[in-house]
């Protein structure tokens, strides 16, 4: 293997991962709060639809991150207040933000497919690039260095912050921490917030990151590897950024396997594509046996919070 | 000087229960006040709602002669009322340093709050590692994490919801004249607890409550333990019943050489834990908690696996090796020390409750379909001989108040007649008039035929309860003896890890 076909499967699999550790990293501190929301993938598809449509009229990837993010927002909050509010059941909602997430993008796509818009560039000056092992460290845009410094954010938020240990709390007794004072409701409102953001970002990294044009349901069920990734990982964030791009490699040998790769189009393409989600599923089976006591699980992921009074 | 607190007509209505009704009193600064009542009488309630967590539908609240609203827990700490729960409020996965922090309102960087609760520990001498996770520590200890995060807001009245029912005779002294010391610097103190004899020995004033309604105020010191006990429950209380010259059958319970693993860095495990119950014998186990106890009482029941065959035999048939469900159906039924989530579950009716652990031997499930009407009748009968307060089997576990929970475990376990009953503190949060009834109806099980382990730490109740004994500690069991033979003191150095063979 030469070092440029190494480096541009390098390229790729960050590419690839990105989306998926973005999105993982904004669902990792929902479930931390105790809620489980299954609607990544839905909101993924209002950020991805959001994030194209404002690079396509006005040009400007950074005002499309921030507007991707905003409707992220806005779509959890759907989730937010039929789940936290009314309390309703987290999964049937999760679910059905899915849905809604995948129709309204369609709906509003419409007439936008194959107008090609521009990717957003490299973060840093061309010059620091042009070697390519530079290349690997600083080819790539905002959005993947964004990646890093949140797994590290998230990471310090959770373990080293009080409003952390407040989340933590939530998540693990609700209600001892409505008995001690805090607002497990509100804690969880800002969790579902800010899973939603991670979420509209990552998807609009589709048009941005990785092909330059609107497609329907474009995120292709990566939402739901963030889904499964949480767990994969613990609940850890730096476990998650070794599963996202574990499972950012699978899918770009994937890839590599049909565009005729070499040795790795021997194994027939159908398994290929089913290779990262049986991957989920295999490492699933596997942390489940290995069940010691850190496990790590909050103790009231998806459960409604019913103050008694 | 005003009254530091005063109520006046608190009122609170909980669908089907009057839990408080215009109930009126006060403390004075500095004075420690003993709240009194059955189970269910609404004491819990009452100060639940002085420290936020509910509102009342009617009534005032003064502090220090102003009347206040206390909307919230931190509304209540920033006017300097701390609390200790029945039902404690600690976050498991999360470690004794974050607990504390999660109960303070203000920022302390954690180098700073660990020396500050350091030095609380120190002075009140309530040891604790700071950097333990809670699901690691044993009840008297996560008992330690709540006084210390009360006490760590210096707090002017401290509220104290049975503080004492897990906690061993000398942890107890030791609260006590924390709380003396506290008195004395002007803290008010209001004291809930079914011990009597520790109201007597600590409290000023008493404010007896029977059903929602004050009924009697009273000076603990004037009184005596029966006479309080009886304006509690209205009528005179009862004493245990043991027939005389009780004759022992057949060995029931046999446990040889049981060892249990370390289960990571929790819990003592057991070593070597030999003893035999006979039929119609109450086998007491004394010793200070976190001794083994809690290991001794899962590898009985089943949820800790067994690794011997022989380890453990109910009428002579090795049962060692099976599980929870299987000694259930072979006659030996367990009640661990945590009712909450492990003996029963919360969000559940009680008769689903009841068939949780009752199906199998009273015939509760049909063909895989459960006989809800069967689930019902008997859960109605615990409710009933047992004098659960509750709006019936329908009522979930978690609605019921902290003593009446007890009650009904304990009635839906003695009720099932098992061959052999183990049980954990039994009398955990219940009121002297439900603890009576609650011994009663374990003697009355051994006369008939059944052998019971009771394990405690309470001298008072395994003298009235057991006819041998055995002192657990560091996970050693050891000989058992006819109670008799056991002077006080002797319990006591037992208890402290002087063993007979070594002391002689
Ligand atoms: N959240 C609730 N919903 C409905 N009923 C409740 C609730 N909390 C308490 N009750 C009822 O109110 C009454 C008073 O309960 P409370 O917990 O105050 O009793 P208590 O005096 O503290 O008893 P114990 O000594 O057993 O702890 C009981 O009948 C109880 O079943
Ligand atoms: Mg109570």
């Amino acid at each position: 293997m030469t070092l440029e076909l190494a480096i541009a499967i390098i390229v790729t699999v960050v590419g690839a991962s990105t989306p998926i550790l973005i999105a993982a990293l904004g669902e990792l501190v929902v479930e931390k709060s105790g809620v489980l929301n299954l609607g990544v993938e839905g909101m993924m598809l209002v950020g991805a639809i959001t994030g194209f449509v404002v690079v396509f009229t006005t040009g400007n990837h950074y005002l499309a991150i921030l507007l991707a993010a905003g409707a992220g927002v806005a779509t959890s909050m759907i989730f937010g207040f039929l789940t936290l509010s009314l309390s309703a059941n987290q999964t049937a909602t999760g679910l059905a933000l899915t849905i809604f997430g995948t129709g309204f993008s369609a709906l509003a796509g419409q007439g936008y497919s194959a107008r090609p818009v521009t990717l957003l560039g490299p973060l840093f000056p061309s010059e620091l690039a042009t070697h390519p092992i530079w290349r690997v460290l600083f080819g790539y845009s905002a959005l993947v260095y964004f990646s890093f410094a949140m797994v590290l954010a998230v990471w310090w938020f959770l373990k080293k912050t009080r409003a952390g240990l407040i989340l933590r709390a939530v998540g693990e007794n609700d209600h001892s921490a409505h008995s001690i004072g805090y607002s497990v409701v509100a804690v969880r409102y800002g969790a579902v917030a800010f899973g939603g953001a991670m979420a509209g970002i990552a998807g609009a990294c589709f048009p941005l990151l990785l092909t330059p044009q609107w497609a329907e349901r474009m995120t292709a069920g990566r939402g739901w590897i963030a889904v499964a990734l949480v767990v994969f990982a613990s609940w850890k964030p730096f476990r998650l950024l070794a599963g996202a791009y574990l499972f950012g490699l699978v899918m770009t040998m994937e890839l590599y396997a049909k565009a005729g790769g070499g040795p790795l189009s021997a194994i027939p393409a159908e398994l290929w594509a089913a290779m990262p989600y049986l991957a989920t599923v295999v490492v699933l089976v596997l942390i489940s046996i290995r069940r010691d006591a850190s496990s790590n699980a909050p103790a009231c992921l998806g459960r409604p919070f019913l103050p008694s009074n | 000087m005003p009254n530091r607190l005063e109520l006046s007509g608190i009122t609170k209505q909980f669908p089907g229960v009057l839990a408080n009704d215009h109930v009126s009193f006060a403390v004075k600064p500095g004075e420690i006040h003993a709240l009194l009542g059955e189970n269910g009488a609404g004491k819990s309630t009452l100060v639940k709602m002085i420290y936020g967590i509910m509102q009342p539908d009617g009534g005032e609240i003064r502090w220090n002669g102003e009347p206040v609203v206390v909307p919230n827990p931190k509304a209540a700490r920033r006017l300097g009322i701390g609390m200790v729960f029945q039902h404690f409020s600690l976050f498991e996965a999360l470690t004794v340093l974050e607990n504390i922090a999660l109960g303070m309102d203000a920022k302390i960087p954690s180098r700073e709050l660990e020396a500050r609760i350091r030095e609380v520990m120190q002075t009140y001498g309530l040891l604790l590692d700071p950097h333990r996770t809670v699901a690691t520590l044993s009840v008297g200890e996560r008992q330690r994490i709540e006084i210390v995060r009360a006490l760590l807001l210096n707090p002017k009245l401290l509220i104290m919801d049975e503080p004492t029912s897990v906690l061993t005779p000398q942890e107890v002294d030791q609260l006590f004249t924390v709380l003396r010391q506290l008195a004395s610097e002007g803290c008010s103190i209001l004291y809930i607890s079914h011990k009597l004899h520790e109201i007597k020995a600590l409290c000023d004033t008493a404010t007896i409550l029977r059903g929602g309604k004050l009924v009697d105020t009273c000076d603990p010191k004037a009184e005596t333990s029966r006479s309080m006990a009886e304006k509690m429950i209205g009528t005179g209380l009862k004493d245990i019943i043991k027939p005389e010259g009780r004759r022992f059958g057949e060995p029931k319970l046999v446990v040889n050489g049981l060892t249990t693993r370390k289960t990571g860095d929790f819990d003592v495990p057991v070593a070597d834990v030999s003893f035999t119950v006979r039929s119609g014998e109450i086998l007491g186990i004394a010793g200070v908690a976190g001794n083994g106890q809690n290991a001794l009482l899962d590898a009985l029941s089943g949820e800790l696996k067994g690794e011997e065959r022989e380890a453990i035999s109910i009428d002579g048939r090795a049962i060692g090796l099976m599980d929870t469900t299987e000694r259930r159906r072979h006659g030996l039924c367990a009640v661990p020390e945590e009712r909450n989530g492990h003996a029963a579950v919360g969000d559940f009716s009680l008769s689903d409750n009841s068939v949780l652990t009752a199906r199998d031997r009273l015939g509760m499930v049909v063909l895989g379909l459960i006989n809800s009407g069967a689930a019902k009748t008997y859960t109605g009968k615990v409710i009933a001989d047992f004098a659960v307060k509750a709006l019936g089997p329908a009522a979930t576990a978690g609605s019921l108040s902290g003593g009446n929970l007890q009650k009904y475990i304990m009635g839906r376990e003695i009720l099932q007649k098992p061959t052999v009953l183990v049980v954990s503190q039994p009398t955990w949060g219940v009121d002297a008039g439900a603890a009576a009834a609650i011994h009663q109806a374990l003697v009355d099980l051994a006369t008939a035929g059944s052998a019971i382990v009771v394990i405690s730490q309470d001298l008072d109740e395994l003298r009235a309860l057991s006819d041998t004994l055995a002192v657990i500690n560091m996970g050693r069991l050891s000989a058992s003896r006819p109670i008799g033979d056991f002077s006080v003191e002797e319990i006591g150095l037992l208890m402290g890890g002087v063993h007979g063979e070594e002391a002689a």
